[in-house]
């Protein structure tokens, strides 16, 4: 029995137990491939997916500004980050959408970018994508976007256009930009909420590991 | 090296646990929390039942085009720059993992939560070779802390009360202030944060488990709460993906309907907090991630049920569900199972993985009062195939011969029903004498097991078809 | 088997025979929920049959591992039966034994198959036959009291018994119903799970009777005599002062026999 390689003993046995299977079912057809559902939460008409983001969102234990223009975001930061006493400190993904943004607009805070080695208290990162169904942020690995950013701080700000706001996963997957090849990105995050954990006598708490704080601002305009 | 299961000291273990008073405290905590979240959340996706019928129909039809599926995915993650290492068994992948680690002269090795590597007895494997595991789930690490094997599928901490975290917190970081105040659940879990982060930072290979194998992506999926599995795959030097070969799905499009129903089951979120496809080792230009990316898949018997009466366990996405809704579950806890894998589901994989003549009492160990088949996102038939472990055991003659002998002497009586009349009559009549006039009997010979907690309601006097008989004749 | 059709399932027509499974426990134990039934039945309009030839579903041998008995009993039960427009039981579990494990059981048999689905499609529980079949849910019962109904878990999810109960019971003048917690929980019974596991099953029977307790109810019903029984035993054991009985009993207004596991009247509780 212990012939052959690992690959081909386990695709002998799994091949075995397909034609069993064959058997079983007398010649019969077997079983399809069903045809996915997307639930209508999202996509019925008459939904509002701005304002089904908020609501979900929200529900997730995240936080949500909303303004008007890029411009508007180091403040929208600063401000973020005193409400929680964190440090007025921020990292970037070099990504131009987040990195080209007027950040000396406000004096006080201090700027670096790149990826993180766990010593920056908060990041400020943009996204693939944020979808209205469950309020999940869709974020990717690539050049312009170190994943440790998003997993590391303990705040994760995400900077979005309201145009990213999108109803489904599967309008969120369209987006990710893929390599060369045609391939996925090293990897795909969906974060839907900040970390937790209830591995504690059962009592739900914020920040196990990942970012204690998820907080995302939507601006009006494209990024 | 895998852990030596104590399953046919089920009802020994039962008893143990029914007194244990910190273990009832947690279990009653956890049973009155995740039925009502997951009812809640469940009801507000009309169309949470049909994703399950498409999901059931999907795994179906990936059980029945494993190899091709497999294939597939193998071809993906070697196109995105990564490995495949196919094992047939648990000795296989940990020799694999070894292999792997020795070749970055690996020190130690953060372990996001993976039921198979619980179920290969990994970690105590790679200690035993001078390599430190570190598990980083919050709840795998308090039972490493404590010597312990998860009780449950999704909270592997779950039998753990909050005083006792404190107490094995206090025990494993000595070198912390023995004055510092744990009263809170946050503190015990800033203390793990701590401690954890250092260890994500100095790890030379990280082992994830997966939810699903995607085989046009050659993605792997983890999906967690905590983000502990994200640091444990992006920040050392290795990426080690340990899944066993019923995890693939054809597309994310399919993956998106298990997306949509596991987290709703498991803990009756909307969504997980993360979920994470992962193809590849880091590009060329990426700023971070692992260097190599590994995936071990592991058969360690499953292939074996493909086409028997037993193969729709394979569609199982491990959510605990079944577990949460199980009064057994409910009642005793994960470790009196005696392995890995507890529950309704753990009755049917145990006897499936270490063999049912190592788990005679697993699949007996249930009412069959079918609530976790009701809940079950992949609409597994878990009392059908708990009927089935028992017709093995009783054609393999596993079942006791006392109980065989029973079974067999009683439907011997009900197959003639004139017998059968005379045994109820003469039944009926004893029981009722030996209650007397209470009503009731408190023992009974050789119905202990009834008689132990409860009484015996005695019958009425005479059976229903002697009385049948009486009025009919007195009707005409 | 896709060779199979479906049966069908015959529409009710006042006068229909309808044959009774009596069930292994209400023929030893308590004869006069069979009476029960009947009386029901009959008011509904049925021409009720008792065959001779019924001893038990051979549900003991199907959950004990044993398919060949499971499967001779269960040829035993379609032969005695199929000639019936309904089968009627007053148990869920029995029922279901029919109705949803017999085709099951005979899946791969080209004889039995299409007999055992065939009687499947006409197998009913009691409550559910005349509520939702006769269309019958006023017997005029009355009867004062406080009661809660427990579903057993076989009526719950092997034949879809939810509401019918609560419709018939809700008709019985003077009877309150208020409904426990946890419905859907198993009390702990499950045949010989019982027997073998004495611990767990008392585990579960008491966050039963924590239930039932939390309504006040001072009385409680159910469709299967196997809940009942490890529910009674278990109460009484404790010290309670609930009575058990069948749903049956008391729609049909037939209450004057003592409660199960009860001395009769006049009666001494004496240890
Ligand atoms: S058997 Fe079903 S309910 Fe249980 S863990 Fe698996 S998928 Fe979840």
């Amino acid at each position: 029995m212990s012939t052959g390689t690992g690959r081909d003993r386990m695709l002998a046995s799994i091949k075995a137990g397909i034609s069993r299977q064959a058997e079983r079912r007398h010649g019969a057809a077997g079983p399809a491939k069903p045809t996915p559902l997307i639930p209508a939460r999202a996509t019925a008409p008459g939904v509002d997916v701005v304002d089904l983001f908020r609501t979900m969102l929200i529900a997730a234990k995240a936080t949500l500004d909303e303004v008007k223009s890029r411009d508007d975001v180091p403040a929208a930061v600063q401000k973020y980050l005193a409400a929680n006493n964190a440090e007025a400190r921020i990292r970037l993904s070099p990504d131009k959408r987040v990195s080209s943004i007027a950040w000396d607009k406000v004096p006080l805070l201090e700027i670096s970018s790149g990826r993180s080695h766990g010593k920056d208290p908060t990041s400020v990162t943009p996204a693939v994508a944020v979808v209205a169904e469950t309020g999940t942020v869709i974020l990717q690995s690539s050049d312009q976007t170190p994943t440790t950013l998003h997993f590391l701080p303990d705040q994760h700000v995400v900077v979005v256009s309201k145009s990213q706001i999108v109803g489904t996963y599967e309008d969120a997957l369209a987006r990710v930009k893929r390599g060369p090849d045609g391939g996925l990105p090293r990897t795909v995050n969906f974060v839907t909420g900040p970390s937790r954990s209830a591995d504690i006598g059962k009592i739900l708490l914020m920040g196990a590991h990942g970012p204690k704080k998820l907080h995302v601002i939507v601006v009006d305009e494209e990024l | 090296m895998s852990m030596v299961p104590t399953s046919n000291a089920f009802k020994d273990n039962a008893t143990g646990a029914l007194k244990d008073a910190p273990l009832q405290e947690a279990l009653g905590i956890a049973r009155a929390h995740s039925i009502e979240t997951r009812r809640n959340t469940v009801a507000k996706l009309p169309e949470f039942e049909q994703l399950r019928d498409i999901g059931r129909d999907l795994k179906n039809h990936v059980i029945a085009n494993l190899d091709t599926y497999l294939l597939q995915f193998e071809q993906s993650v070697i196109d995105r720059g990564g490995h495949v290492h196919w094992c047939p068994d648990g000795d296989s992948a940990r020799a694999k993992v070894l292999e792997i680690c020795r070749k970055v002269n690996a020190k130690t090795v953060t372990k996001g939560k993976t039921m198979i590597g619980e179920e290969i007895g990994i970690n105590d494997f790679l200690f035993a070779n001078g390599i430190e595991p570190v598990e980083t789930d919050l709840g795998e690490y308090i039972i490493q802390l404590r010597g312990e094997t998860p009780s449950h599928i999704i909270g592997p901490a779950l039998h753990v009360t909050k005083a006792q975290v404190e107490e094995t917190f206090r025990k494993a970081h000595s070198d912390l202030d023995p004055q510092r105040n744990l009263d809170d659940a946050a503190t015990l879990m800033a203390e793990a944060r701590e401690k954890l982060r250092a260890g994500f930072l100095k790890a030379d290979v990280g082992i994830t488990g997966a939810n699903f194998l995607i085989a046009d992506e050659g993605a792997t999926t983890i999906v967690t709460n905590e983000g502990n599995g994200d640091l444990t795959q992006t920040l050392p030097r290795i990426h080690i993906v340990l899944a066993s070969i019923e995890k693939v799905v054809p597309s994310l499009k399919d993956a998106m309907t298990l997306l949509r129903i596991l987290a709703r089951s498991a803990t009756g979120q909307e969504q997980s907090v993360y979920t994470t496809f992962s193809s590849g080792p880091r590009r060329p230009t990426d700023l971070d991630g692992p260097e190599e990316f590994h995936v071990v898949l592991i058969d360690n018997g499953r292939s074996s049920y493909l086409g028997t009466e037993f193969e729709e366990m394979l569609r199982c996405i491990r959510c605990g569900a079944c577990l949460d809704h199980c009064p057994v579950y409910h009642s005793v806890g994960g470790h009196a199972y005696g392995w890995v894998y507890s529950g309704p589901i753990g009755a049917l994989l145990t006897p499936a993985i270490v063999g049912v003549e190592n788990a005679k009492p697993l699949p007996h160990a249930s009412s069959l009062c079918g609530r976790c088949e009701a809940v079950c996102p992949m609409r597994i038939p878990i009392p059908k195939m708990l009927r089935h472990w028992r017709e093995t055991e009783f054609t393999r003659a596993i079942t006791p011969p006392t109980e065989r002998t029973g079974i067999r002497f009683w439907a011997f009586v009900a197959r003639r029903p004139k017998l059968y009349r005379l045994a109820t009559r003469i039944g009926a009549r004893v029981l009722k004498s030996m209650a007397g006039s209470r009503g009731r009997l408190a023992s009974v010979p050789l119905a202990g097991g009834w008689t132990k907690h409860r009484d015996l309601p005695a019958p009425q006097g005479k059976t229903f078809h002697e009385l049948w008989k009486e009025e009919q004749g007195g009707r005409s | 088997m896709s060779s199979q059709p479906e049966a069908a399932q015959p529409l009710f027509k006042p006068g229909a025979n309808v044959a009774l499974f009596v069930t292994c426990l209400v023929d030893l134990f308590r004869p006069s929920v069979g009476f029960a039934a009947v009386k029901l039945l009959e008011e509904a309009g049925c021409k009720v049959h008792v065959p001779e030839a019924q001893t038990c579903c051979g549900q003991p041998a199907y959950n004990s591992g044993d398919r060949e008995m499971a499967v001779e009993l269960a040829k035993q039960t379609v032969a005695a039966f199929e000639g019936f427009d309904f089968i009627v039981a007053p148990s869920g579990s029995c029922g279901g034994m029919i109705k949803h494990h017999y085709p099951q059981l005979f899946a791969e048999d080209a004889e039995w198959g299409p007999r055992a689905k065939a009687l499947a499609a006409r197998t009913f529980e009691l409550t559910q036959f005349l509520a939702e079949q006769c269309g019958r849910d006023d017997f005029g019962a009355k009867l004062e009291g406080h009661a809660t109904y427990h579903d057993s878990c076989s009526s719950l999810r092997e034949m879809n018994v939810k509401a019918a109960p609560r419709q018939l019971l809700a008709k019985v003048d003077g009877l309150k119903v208020t409904e426990m917690q946890e419905t859907d929980a198993c009390c702990g019974f499950g045949g010989t799970f019982c027997i073998k596991f004495p611990d767990v099953s008392n585990s579960m029977a008491a966050r039963k009777v924590a239930t039932i307790d939390a309504t006040g109810a001072d009385l409680l019903l159910a469709g299967d005599m196997g809940c009942l029984m490890n529910l009674a035993g278990k109460m009484q054991r404790d010290g309670s002062k609930v009575k058990v009985r069948h749903v049956a009993e008391v729609l049909a207004g037939m209450t004057q026999e003592p409660a199960i596991g009860e001395p009769a009247i006049g009666e001494e509780t004496g240890k």
